[in-house]
């Protein structure tokens, strides 16, 4: 009986080294993947001022430009995917009308992130809320949370996505502030395509940048600034 | 026991040397060597794709030439562009032949960056 | 030799049901695997409703496998001997409409293969993540109580384990609302309210079950109920419906108190089209007003009546249900408070949903899945209550 024992331990032992021996490898490649690129840093929070006195109702630049960088088919209806949206807004007592884009908002405290079960709603170090495509399951209880209705499902197969911007059936998307374009050391497409100049797109914890600078000079708000969610987009004129 | 690993072990043998024989032939595109050896590649490709997307996804450590957009551009088909498109495709081809489902190219673009850019223009 | 002939026909009869739930669920494997192939766009859901019929049947399954659990708990932790002789067929329809539900919720996932990232990926915060949890123990916890029940050496931690499947159903159930409770940008949700509510639904939803499924069992067995707990079970069906219409009451109530919930309330009560219909005639009328009629009018109250309370209660959960899911989505969200709205994406119009024929496959296949769990325990295993000449107690 003990000697079965002892021989099984030693037959658990020698496999237990082969699979380390086995694995191993992989294990240096990740002490070598690290070095050259750096990884998003806590210290950034990126943001966008939106000056909706310069946003022109029916310009669709944005929108468009969005669809082109991340590949989405520009239709608009029930089921398809829209990262971007122009809205035309008009104050019920006043009349005052204006029109914005909405998009994610990437807040501090992310509902959708709350929500999430399985992880797959994150926010990265630099304030960035992305969808971990890998790891969503696609029960949309983050389109139910936000606020915004910042996200759309994928109801349906796509074919020949952007190489920079993988997205598919059955999962959960959203603005990525073009975070591959970020990363590049480039600003989001939207801000990029606005003719006017109504997005301003920076680190609004870079005291030398200019949105840290206008942020702190003139009147902007957040949107359902009332659920204190701290959104990294604030509109200016509302 | 040890009879038994043994035999296993003897019953294996003759298995992969078989394995050898039929192994798929594979239209590699360009092909070459930027990451690591083939042996190497065969064997740990998926640990890299792994590891590197959550590298990438969720912390912003973007290394080009670990990301599968950089195997696509070197192993898609000159003739098609694609790495799925065929059955003798760069990773259609293996994975049929391991029998392992890929779940990569539901979202992930199983073409060149530049083909997808002339199917634009057209 | 009757007998025998009686007996060959009673079990073609249970092989028919067992084949006619085979084939509903098939009907549902039908829908799942054409929502995989296809995606989610052969549904009617869509990015403004984006939890659907699934959810509807789903939602019901799971409260009422809670409440249904009540006439266990009667008996196993307040003593009630008439309850206490059906605590296994309560535990079993709790295990069987559990199943029926999540396999629903589970199916409608955008990426169902990928349950098991569900299940090692966890976030703390989600109440998603926690339910996973209490459904889970929910089910395991049932299964040992049922084992304390039906294994005569396991008899001594039937208290225990009764307790331990009250708390927990009180758990799940809060659970559920919670789902809903912390959708806080929500008009329609995003009220502490709800947990109470579902729970309080369960309680009238699981019984209602049960009394279905019992007097089924009975007339199988060509048995009669007890008139005198027939009587019981009537009248705390009754008191489970009122109490019910209370709490969503109170819910409505204290939404049109605040001033900025009032179109809403105005949509989901009078505007709404089909969702006031369905609320006050669906739920009201057929799932409440008609049931109590049922149950406390003088010279009805019999056990055909109790039935058909019991079925309409039934029915009045799927509209409560439908109206509280999809009405909650339809209603616009309120973005900018105090603006008119309008955009490419519904901002500001109510959103339309159409089920698809796929969101009834899939809904009817996990009610499918539960009667045939039901039919089959039923059929190998003594689940019929046996009651002892009844003692008031």
């Amino acid at each position: 009986m003990s000697d079965i024992n002892t021989q099984r331990r030693q037959f658990l032992k020698t496999s237990a080294g082969a699979a380390a021996i086995a694995i191993a490898p992989g294990m240096m490649l990740y002490q070598t993947a690290h070095g050259d690129t750096a990884a998003a840093s806590s210290s950034v929070r990126w943001g966008m001022l939106i000056d909706t006195a310069q946003c022109k109702e029916g310009c669709n630049d944005c929108v468009n430009a969005c669809n082109k960088e991340n590949g989405l088919s520009g239709k608009t209806g029930v089921t398809d995917s829209q990262w971007i949206r122009k809205i035309e807004i008009k104050a019920v007592g006043s009349g005052h009308a204006v029109s914005l884009p909405m998009m994610c908002q990437h807040c501090e405290h992310p509902p959708c992130v709350d929500v999430c079960p399985t992880q797959a709603s994150f926010k990265r170090a630099d304030g960035i809320v992305l969808v971990d495509r890998h790891l969503c399951i696609g029960c949309r209880y983050c389109m139910m949370a936000c606020p915004y209705k910042a996200r759309s499902f994928v109801h349906e197969t796509l074919e020949d996505q952007n190489p920079d911007v993988p997205r598919g059936k059955g999962t959960v998307e959203a603005c990525s502030l073009c975070v591959h374009r970020i990363d590049k050391g480039q600003i989001p497409a939207c801000a990029e395509a606005c003719q006017n100049k109504a997005i301003l797109f920076g680190d609004l914890n870079d005291a030398n940048s200019e949105i840290y600078k206008k942020v702190r000079s003139v009147a902007s708000v957040q949107i359902r600034a009332d659920l204190r969610l701290n959104p990294g987009v604030r509109y200016q004129g509302l | 026991m040890r009879l038994l690993a043994t035999l296993l072990l003897c019953l294996c043998i003759p298995l992969a040397w078989a394995a050898e024989a039929n192994a798929p032939k594979l239209d590699t595109g360009k092909g070459g060597e930027c990451v690591k050896d083939t042996q190497w590649m065969r064997k740990n490709h998926m640990h890299m794709l792994k590891h590197q997307r959550n590298e990438t996804v969720r912390k912003g450590v973007r290394v080009e030439a670990e990301a599968l957009k950089a195997c696509v551009e070197c192993h898609a088909s000159t003739q098609d562009d694609s790495v799925t498109a065929r059955a003798d495709s760069f990773c259609v081809g293996c994975h049929r032949y391991a029998a392992v489902k890929i779940d990569c190219f539901e979202c992930h673009a199983s073409k060149r960056k530049e083909a997808l850019a002339n199917k634009d223009v057209k | 030799m009757a007998d025998l002939s009686a007996l060959r026909s009673m079990n073609r009869l249970y092989y028919v049901l067992l084949a006619l739930g085979g084939l509903v669920v098939l009907g549902g494997a039908y829908a799942v695997h054409m929502m995989e192939h296809h995606g989610h766009i052969i549904s009617g859901m869509n990015n403004q409703i984006v939890w659907g019929m699934p959810h509807v049947f789903a939602i019901f399954l799971i409260v009422a496998a809670s409440g249904v659990l009540n006439v266990a708990s009667i008996g196993s932790v307040f003593g009630k001997a008439i309850y206490k002789a059906r605590a296994p067929l309560a535990s079993l329809l709790s295990i069987a409409m559990l199943s029926g539900g999540l396999a629903v919720l589970m199916l409608d996932l955008g990426r169902p293969d990928r349950i098991i990232v569900a299940a090692t990926n966890y976030n703390l915060t989600s109440v998603f993540a926690w339910n996973v949890v209490l459904y889970s123990g929910m089910f395991s916890l049932v299964i040992v109580y049922l084992w304390t029940m039906m294994e005569r050496r396991m008899n001594p931690f039937n208290k225990a384990a009764g307790l331990a499947v009250f708390v927990w159903r009180f758990v799940l159930t809060t659970g559920t609302g919670l789902i809903f409770a912390f959708l806080t940008a929500r008009q329609a949700y995003g009220s502490a309210l709800l947990p109470p509510m579902f729970i309080v639904l369960s309680f009238a939803w699981g019984l209602a079950v049960f009394h279905v499924v019992q007097a089924a069992i009975y007339a199988w067995n060509e048995k009669a109920l007890d008139p005198a707990i027939l009587q019981r079970k009537k009248n705390l069906l009754g008191v489970f419906v009122v109490g019910s219409l209370y709490m969503v009451a109170t819910y409505h109530f204290t939404n049109m108190y605040f001033a900025h919930q009032q179109s809403f309330e105005l949509f989901i009560l009078r505007d709404g089209g089909i969702y006031p219909n369905l609320f006050w005639w669906g739920y009201v009328v057929l799932g409440n007003l008609v049931p109590l009629l049922l149950i406390y009018m003088p010279g009805l109250g019999k056990s055909k009546c109790v039935m058909a309370a019991a079925l309409l209660v039934v029915l009045g959960a799927f509209a409560l249900l439908y109206v509280f899911i999809i009405g909650g989505q339809a209603f616009p969200l309120d973005i900018f408070p105090g603006y008119e709205v309008s955009s490419s994406f519904a901002d500001g119009q109510i959103a339309g949903y159409k089920p698809s024929i796929y969101e009834f496959l899939l809904g009817f296949g996990g009610l499918a899945i539960a009667f045939l769990i039901t039919t089959v325990s039923v059929r190998v295993l003594n689940f019929m209550p046996q009651d002892k000449p009844y003692i008031s107690d």
